[in-house]
């Protein structure tokens, strides 16, 4: 405690809270490595002429030779060792990075497994672990690759090479496969953010050229996915993968494959139930409208896939789904919309009446839109009835008078849409409420007769093969 | 339950079913979990007929309520009419375990393992196995991971055909390249065919098996005799020590405990304590601090007749490398255990050897280190004394109650009450009285919370007298601060404090301050003031409680704020 010495003896504030930041600016140390474990010796690299300085017939035979040199690993949590070799190897990556982005009949058939073994030298390795034990991505500093001067430009290399017009699938297909695509995969769960940017480009362009790569490859984001929802609740690049997708799911064939309606509802809805769902809202949200986009009676199970996980108790989220909700609603075709308006509009008028006033604004807004409000307009006689009761009471007590303005707003919006029904619920408000009140004891009484006969049967059945 | 019928038709299984389709969660859920006083209701007839037909279709829920389903269906044999009838229970059971929330599908295999007990063995044969069956050679992985933990309750019961063919299944599920399956595969076995699987598992390309071919180890070394140790299990063990992944040393080294009781004393002796330094100075800090955890155990478990020495010439001087490591974290999962380390070393060897290491560790800059330290400072109290250290206790002491992370203040508070009682009084109103009441007003809620509470056990340990002398006056005296907060404080103390002080200090002293703040111009506070009364009341002698208390309260009730109004109604209707 602290507050006592430093707090202000303001007399007359009535807010007692002391708003300080007790959060101290962070020290500036993430940075990690598991790349490496420590070496004895002093590393030496035989100084090779530079490419541009050879003939043409012995550039390859030197290229070559320096993708080799390339796969030496320096430790680079010691900032002190090496560092003649490390600025060579730097300078050697560098030289390779223009060399392949200019050269053209440099790729030899020797040189594929060549470079795919400097890249998998260099980048595949086992994650580091992460340095606080709940390390909370929103807040937390990520920590950055140590040995990232290198390995940035290795990725660009290996960009480079992918993209280059020479590059032939047919021969990288031998080296660049399900084991190289599953360990790339791995390297996604990485804290740096810069890698991980790398790393999407890389998958991208590699989905983009080995067909006979891409089911597994989904198959393994799939993999990922779900050991994410329902395992480790840990897992760094869920956003970057889902931008894959994004652009993976608009290039999808129609009619759509059994499997890939298996992925959106097995995979891609579960993922919203994740605690960190506001780090990839935004992708995931792009992917579910690109599938509805594609075919709209997917819909219905996508709406009650949301409704099933709809968050229960952290407000954020629900803002979230809220959102996610409008986007779908903006491309919903009307015949869809019949459909499911039913527990749809039940959800939004439980959002209506939340007594956080951020989700209730939220969900208030879908009246501005002119779409959903044409929608709403269209079935009045099937929503007004849903919305009703909770609008009525809300606007009555709701805590914050925003809300309170908005659903008066509302409720003009319905009574214009349809007064018949608008004043027949009115007038019958009350009695409805009793009528409920009067099925909630109905209840009630059932089940305490239910318990009664159990209780009966107990008794008969002494001998206890009732199981309880 | 025959006889019954008549009655069973009471309740229309539309009435029954509708419960069950509520639209409010929780009363569906409320519902699912009274099932059984349902099927009792139905009878085991229309149970069968259907109700459960109704369960297998309308799987797709929540999955609270799917799991509250999964659980009940699990101890319905005789509400389905006894085992004759059991295996009407597996097609809802059968879509269960096919869901994708694991807590859902492991209750589904659970119940199912349950239930295929009360199978007959042609039953079995007939409805239970060609069940796994068809999960086993289902296409999405949920079905596959429930088949796996199947197999090992149909196994033992059927027929050496159908044995050969559950080995089979086993065999396809192993190489299946779904990663998330092979992780439940270790659960089961097949004696005779694990061995092979498991060494392959060992050796996987992807860490993430080979880390659980690790937990698999102490399983499987459990169950094979002694001399089969050696030749089938270790290699793999020793393997896995050394990965190059820290993943799996990691594993290796959580399970160190387990793995220790597994092989036995001999091995211990010659393969793990090396293995057990080497984790210790491994060049990952997350497996150093995984070990760091197990040091007490560790040695405990040692052999009785070179316990002492092997902690000593090999355990020891790892450990004294530990408390200066770089890593926090290493540090304080070693503090949070090496208090341990003096009862198994005795006392001459604690002052000599531990004791330094405990004065390092209190002076740590990370304050999880000290707060580690002082949590167990029990076990030293017990072999050595706490005198010992209280020199170098205060400053730890002092530094923590004031650190900037309110948990770390938070969980200082909760050891006071401990080191008071160690330290003794007079120590205690000397060095750490003025700490305990800062605490009160700390601007983190939980604090002060915490400090009340922390008072009241004071006054449990050291007398009414002493409370009356050195704490009330201090608190009384906050009633009169400027923060409504700090006044608010004073009420909960009051709370707190009045049955442990008594009815004298309590009507004396504590009661006109409580009458006084009842004009409070915050409402927060007037509320408050009436629920002190209602707390307070009983301690309060009954004249001053129909005087003085009632005409407050009555007041109060009439004030114009509702949350005011409705305390103080409560109280009075508690008088």
């Amino acid at each position: 405690m602290s507050s006592a010495a430093t707090a202000p003896p303001s007399v007359d504030k009535v807010d007692g809270f002391s708003r300080k930041s007790v959060r101290k600016a962070k020290q500036k140390r993430a940075q990690s490595s598991s790349q490496f474990r420590s070496q004895d010796k002093p590393i030496e690299l035989v100084q090779l002429p530079l490419l541009k300085d050879v003939s043409a017939q012995e550039q390859p035979e030197l290229f070559l030779k320096k993708l080799q040199q390339c796969c030496t690993l320096f430790d680079f949590m010691d900032t002190l060792s090496d560092l003649k070799m490390k600025e060579y190897k730097r300078s050697t990556l560098n030289e390779l990075v223009d060399y392949v982005t200019v050269s053209r009949g440099y790729l030899t058939e020797q040189t594929y497994p060549e470079v795919v073994k400097m890249v998998s030298y260099n980048i595949f390795r086992t994650l580091p672990p992460s340095d606080s034990n709940e390390f909370d991505p929103e807040e937390d500093e990520p920590t950055l690759e140590a040995s990232w001067p290198h390995l940035q430009l290795v990725y660009e290399f290996f960009i480079r090479f992918l993209e280059s017009q020479e590059f032939q699938p047919s021969i990288a297909k031998k080296y660049i496969d399900q084991k190289f695509v599953l360990q790339l995969l791995e390297l996604f769960d990485s804290e740096d953010p810069r890698e991980r940017d790398c790393l999407k480009t890389v998958l991208h362009r590699i989905y983009g050229k080995f067909l006979g790569l891409r089911a597994f490859i989904r198959k393994q984001i799939n993999n990922i996915f779900l050991g994410f929802v329902y395992e480790t609740e840990h897992f760094n690049g869920v956003a970057e993968l889902l931008e894959i997708l994004g652009s993976i799911i608009n290039g999808f064939a129609l009619p759509l494959k059994a499997e890939h309606k298996q992925f959106l509802v097995k995979v891609l809805l579960p993922l919203h139930s994740a605690r960190s769902l506001s780090l990839f809202h935004a992708q995931l949200a792009y992917c579910i409208v690109q599938f509805l986009e594609k075919d709209p009676t997917l819909t219905e199970p996508v709406i009650r896939g949301l409704l099933k996980f709809w968050p229960k108790t952290c407000s954020q989220k629900e803002v979230m789904f809220l959102g996610e909700l409008e986007e779908i609603l903006d491309v919903i075709e009307p015949t869809q919309f019949v459909k499911i308006q039913e527990p749809l509009f039940k959800q939004i008028s439980r959002c209506v009446s939340s007594p956080h006033f951020q989700v209730a604004e939220r969900a208030l807004y879908y009246w501005n839109n002119e779409y959903i409000m044409s929608l709403i307009e269209e079935n009045s006689s099937v929503i007004l009835p849903i919305m009703f009761a909770s609008l009525y009471r809300i606007s009555k007590e709701h805590w914050n008078p925003a809300i309170s303005a908005l659903i008066y707003n509302v409720l003009k919006a319905f009574m214009e849409m349809n007064s018949a029904l608008f004043d027949e619920l009115a007038a019958t408000y009350k009695s409805d409420r009793q009528r409920e009140k009067k099925k909630e004891k109905d209840r009630e009484d059932l089940w305490r007769k239910l318990e009664e006969l159990e209780l009966r049967r107990g008794i008969q059945n002494s001998d206890g093969i009732i199981p309880t | 339950m025959a006889g019954a019928e008549g009655e069973d038709s009471l309740y229309p299984i539309a009435v029954l079913i509708d419960e069950l389709r509520n639209e409010d969660v929780q009363l569906r859920l409320n519902s699912i979990k009274k099932l059984s006083t349902i099927a009792l209701a139905l009878g085991v007839e229309r149970t069968r007929t259907e109700l459960l037909p109704f369960l297998t279709d309308t799987i797709y829920d929540e999955d609270e309520v799917l799991l509250a389903l999964a659980e009940q269906l699990g101890n319905f044999t005789m509400l389905v009419g006894g085992p004759e009838y059991v295996h009407c229970l597996l097609p809802p059971l059968e879509s269960l375990a096919t869901v994708e929330e694991t807590v859902v599908r492991d209750k589904a295999v659970e119940s199912l393992r349950k239930i295929s007990q009360e199978h007959s063995p042609v039953d079995l044969e007939v409805h239970f196995e060609p069940l796994v069956k068809r999960l086993a050679s289902g296409d999405w992985f949920t079905s596959r991971t429930s088949a796996c933990g199947l197999f090992s309750v149909c196994y033992p019961r059927v027929s050496s055909t159908v044995k050969a063919e559950i080995r089979q299944h086993f065999r396809t599920l192993c190489s299946d390249d779904t990663p998330m399956f092979a992780k439940v595969l270790e659960l089961d076995y097949v004696k005779s065919d694990i061995i092979p699987l498991f060494t392959a598992l060992a050796s996987d390309e992807q860490d993430s098996v080979r880390l659980l071919a690790v937990e698999a180890c102490v399983s499987i070394a459990t169950l094979l005799p002694q001399e089969d140790l050696e030749t089938l299990v270790m290699p793999t063990l020793r393997q896995a020590a050394e990965d190059k992944s820290w993943r799996v040393r990691y594993m290796v080294a959580d399970k160190f405990s387990e793995l220790q009781k597994a092989v036995g004393p001999e091995i211990t002796k010659n393969d793990l304590v090396p293995a057990f330094q080497n984790l210790l100075k491994d060049c990952e800090a997350e497996v150093r601090a995984a070990a760091a955890n197990k040091v007490k155990e560790f040695c405990e478990n040692l052999p009785e007749d070179s316990r002492e020495n092997i902690i000593m010439t090999h355990v020891l001087p790892c450990v004294k490398e530990l408390v200066s490591d770089t890593n926090q974290h290493v540090k304080s999962a070693l503090a949070s255990v090496i208090m341990g380390l003096s009862t198994i070393l005795g006392k001459d060897n604690t002052v000599e050897h531990l004791l330094p290491l405990f004065l390092a560790q209190l002076k740590d800059e990370c304050p999880e280190v000290r707060l580690n330290i002082i949590s167990n400072l029990d076990c030293v109290n017990e072999v050595i004394g706490i005198r010992q250290l209280s020199q170098s206790l205060l400053p730890a002491i002092v530094e923590l109650a004031e650190d900037a992370k309110w948990r770390v203040r938070l969980a200082i508070i909760e050891y006071m009450p401990l080191l008071a009682g160690q330290l003794g009084v007079e120590f205690f109103d000397e060095k750490l009285n003025s700490l305990c009441m800062a605490w009160l007003v700390d601007h983190v809620y939980a604090i002060r919370e915490a400090a009340t509470c922390n008072l009241m056990k004071l006054v449990e340990k050291f007398g009414a007298e002493w409370a009356q002398n050195t704490i009330v006056p201090k608190v009384l005296g906050m009633a009169n601060d400027p923060n409504y907060l700090h006044r608010m404080t004073t009420l909960f103390c009051i709370n707190a404090l009045s049955e442990a002080c008594g009815q004298e200090i309590t009507t004396k002293h504590m009661l006109p301050v409580v009458l006084k703040m009842s004009n409070d111009q915050v409402a927060n506070v007037r509320f408050n003031v009436a629920k002190s009364l209602q707390k307070i009341g009983p301690v309060i002698d009954s004249n001053a409680l129909q005087t003085e208390v009632k005409p407050v309260l009555e007041k109060l009730a009439t004030d114009q704020d509702m949350d005011v109004k409705y305390f103080a109604q409560e109280a009075i209707s508690g008088m």
